[in-house]
């Protein structure tokens, strides 16, 4: 068990990088406190799966150091970091039985067989796999052998953490959810810290306390899902997070409000402060599907819109209308309805963000958590 | 061009793969194909691009029994879920290629290869070579291979799967209207219900190699043929519930009752299941006829915007798709509420009797 820290990390996988662009993981210092549930989200090529291998110690950081526990671990092999991993693709061995799977990394610290077979017994039991224990592996289905792995990682009371490189892609849809929910499940048991490297939103967002967001290279936000969802700090993870993400619309400043390509959107007084300050850069309003209401009613406040598309998921609604030259997107619950004839939109305040350059600007209880 | 299954069945050493397959796909239509994992999806891809026999069974192109005709022979583009190119041609020669071994002349080539790439945009990187890409533009690479010919079928089969899924969103979007300008059938292969749903088109449900259900993906939703189906619709899975109804009750395991009425006025006495989709239940009565449930909290996972709530007593296990955030402790008692009318029923073998939307003209519905 243990709380992993980095400090002042960063990679290049060239052997003298001049640039920015030449690193693929840029300076950061970041923990990982012990007992926690981490996810590593972000898109392919962002450095997710760097940082990952620079924990396992697959990799080994061309700056700053990793510490587990305060000991810094850049020279000690995988091996000795006592860190579990659970892949892609489940490793293991086919031609063993379930039983002695679990039991072989026991085995090869010369546990006792009793004590291996307690634990063997206690892990299975958890997993779901007390049927199947002798059963040869390479004929079970890809989430029985993806338990297996994970169960490799449980045996063991010295593992350090648990790492998850996008466990659940061979999984199909239906089965995820249940080895989602087991996953839960076992880190409120085990207390062990995990780490889950995935690209999966809603994969990140159930597993996870805590999500680090990544981008080019950078943890662009630390935060509970819901800080994520609600007050994304970067237009990146508004992007990002939500399926559709954030419906991001540049402005400029006016007197009357914020022009949003032929539309004005009226600012009150504490927008309009907010926004002062970042005069001179290029802003960005913010709003999410969610929170974007349409209605077949004029309001004061209201914006008249097009409706252009409708997609309909069964369970939800998306809507794509036009406000002035900005395509946006709307989701609705299944039974509301949906304007037939003149539609308007409805920003309510509290969900409009801004951007300046990308990056929010934060009102006084929102304060930015890049690290 | 038309496409016509008949009774084609395909096994491999007595395990069936895919059992009496009766489908037709309309000149220029697009299709998607829904199923779990070993459905048969692939299986079906493969007996339509000639890669594989059938057992019986006939494929007919345009009236004519191309059975036995061989891949080379069919005019059919595929897309796998592996990234396919040739890594030592760069993007313009990898789209170039079905042109060139069609001895197209190379000023139509230029002129197609140009289109495709911009179509796909992935025009700036025609000079680049398939391992300096990312996955989704290598992925559009292989698509654009497979769209550069006028194939007279198109088959995708789960195109998207290795891609973020944020790069599926936008490129299942881009895919639609690309269909869109084509005359060609597209087939595209998914076990995802909101891609069949997003993709719009014509949806076959397959399960265990066979054909449950044709047609579009939100009257599947609705009106799903049995309970199989209504799980293939339904993330996270629908949940039953074992219950009997009577002359004036409905009851789950003598546990909740409530008077028969609505959808189950005509149904007769028995037992049965019913099944409730997760985003259908709420922790707050939403009417006065909402049936209580006191349940515990298995665990709570919270998504950004929602929570999927696992609840358990000893009847049922159940899961909620609530909109905010609950957070629950596990073993927490609480109390939820299931609507009557959202209720599915079916019966034990899983065939449906009643489905909870109303007049199935309101199903087809669909804007834009």
């Amino acid at each position: 068990m243990a709380e992993i820290r980095l400090k002042n990390l960063a990679h290049s996988y060239a052997t003298d990088p001049e640039h920015t662009t030449d690193y693929a993981i840029h300076e950061m210092n970041h923990v990982w406190e012990q007992g926690g549930a981490y996810a590593l989200l972000g898109p392919s090529g962002c450095g997710k799966s760097t940082l990952l291998n620079i924990i396992s110690g697959l990799v080994i950081p061309s700056h700053g150091s990793v510490t587990f526990d305060g000991v810094e671990v850049n020279d000690i092999s995988t091996q000795d970091r006592n860190i579990a991993q659970v892949f892609q693709f489940p490793v293991i061995y086919d031609s063993m039985t379930v039983y002695d799977n679990l039991a072989f990394p026991l085995r090869n610290m010369k546990v006792l067989e009793s004590e291996i077979d307690a634990k063997v017994r206690e892990v299975a039991d958890i997993l779901e796999l007390s049927d199947i224990l002798q059963r040869k592996a390479n004929n079970l289905s890809a989430d029985q052998k993806q338990k297996i792995s994970m169960g490799r990682g449980l045996v063991r009371d010295d593992v350090s953490a648990i790492l998850f490189d996008e466990p659940l892609t061979v999984i199909d849809p239906n089965l995820k959810w249940k080895l989602r929910r087991k996953l839960k499940q076992i880190h409120e048991r085990y207390n062990i810290t995990m780490v889950y490297v995935t690209h999966d939103q809603l994969e990140a967002s159930t597993f996870a306390d805590k999500i680090a967001l990544m981008y080019e290279g950078k943890i662009v936000q630390f935060g509970t899902p819901r800080e994520l969802f609600e007050n994304p700090n970067h237009t990146f993870v508004g992007y990002f997070i939500g399926s559709p993400g954030m419906n991001l619309l540049k402005m400029t400043l006016s007197e009357q409000g914020a022009e949003l390509g032929g539309i004005t959107f009226g600012l009150n007084a504490e927008q309009r402060a907010l926004l002062q300050g970042a005069k001179n850069a290029e802003l960005t309003l913010g709003i999410r599907p969610e929170f974007v209401q349409l209605s077949a009613q004029q309001n004061e406040e209201s914006l008249p819109c097009t409706i252009q598309h409708t997609e309909d998921l069964g369970t939800y609604k998306i809507v794509t209308v036009m406000l002035g030259d900005h395509s946006i997107k709307i989701r609705l619950d299944e039974e509301q309805q949906i304007p037939t004839q003149d539609a308007y939109l409805n920003f309510p305040n509290q969900w409009v963000k801004f951007y300046a350059d990308d990056y929010l600007i934060n009102s006084t209880e929102g304060e930015a958590t890049s690290e | 061009m038309s496409l016509v299954l008949e009774n084609v069945n395909r096994s491999v050493d007595n395990t069936s793969y895919l059992k009496d397959i009766n489908l037709s796909f309309e000149p220029g239509s697009f299709n998607v194909l829904l199923g779990r994992t070993l459905a048969g999806k692939t299986s079906l891809m493969r007996i339509i691009a000639g890669l594989d026999k059938v057992n019986s069974g006939k494929v007919i192109v345009d009236g004519v029994d191309v059975t036995e005709q061989s891949v080379q022979k069919r005019n059919i583009s595929m897309v796998y879920q592996q990234f396919i190119n040739y890594p030592n041609m760069n993007v313009y020669d990898n789209i170039a290629s079905p042109l060139l071994l069609a001895g197209t002349p190379a000023s139509e080539i230029k002129k197609r290869v140009q289109e495709t790439a911009e179509m796909l945009r992935i025009e700036a990187f025609l000079k680049r070579y398939p391992l300096e890409l990312s996955g989704g533009q290598q992925q559009r690479t292989a698509m654009a291979r497979a769209l550069v010919k006028d194939a007279t079928i198109l088959l995708f089969d789960e195109p998207l799967v290795n891609l973020d899924y944020k790069l599926r969103e936008e490129l299942r979007q881009e895919l639609r209207e690309l269909f869109k300008l084509r005359n060609s059938i597209a087939i595209y292969a998914t076990t995802e219900p909101n891609e069949a749903l997003a993709l719009g088109g014509t949806t076959t449900l397959l399960h265990q190699g066979r054909v449950l259900q044709t047609g579009p993906a939100i009257e599947q939703y609705r009106y799903p043929i049995n309970l199989d189906a209504a799980d293939l619709y339904s993330e996270p899975p629908i949940n039953i519930l074992p219950g009997t109804i009577s002359e004036q009750e409905v009851t789950f395991d003598e546990y909740a009752s409530f008077p028969v009425a609505g959808h189950f006025k005509d149904v007769a006495v028995g037992a049965y299941r019913f099944g409730i989709r997760p985003s259908h239940m709420s922790l707050v009565p939403k009417n006065d006829d909402d049936i209580e449930l006191a349940v515990q909290v298995e665990v709570a996972e919270i998504s950004a915007s929602e929570t999927f709530l696992h609840v358990a007593n000893k009847h049922f296990q159940l899961v909620l798709q609530l909109s905010g955030v609950h957070d629950y402790r596990t073993n927490t008692p609480v109390k939820i509420y299931l609507p009557p009318e959202k209720l599915f029923l079916f019966d034990f073998e899983g065939g449906i009797i009643k489905a909870p939307y109303p007049a199935r003209e309101q199903g087809a519905q669909q804007h834009g």
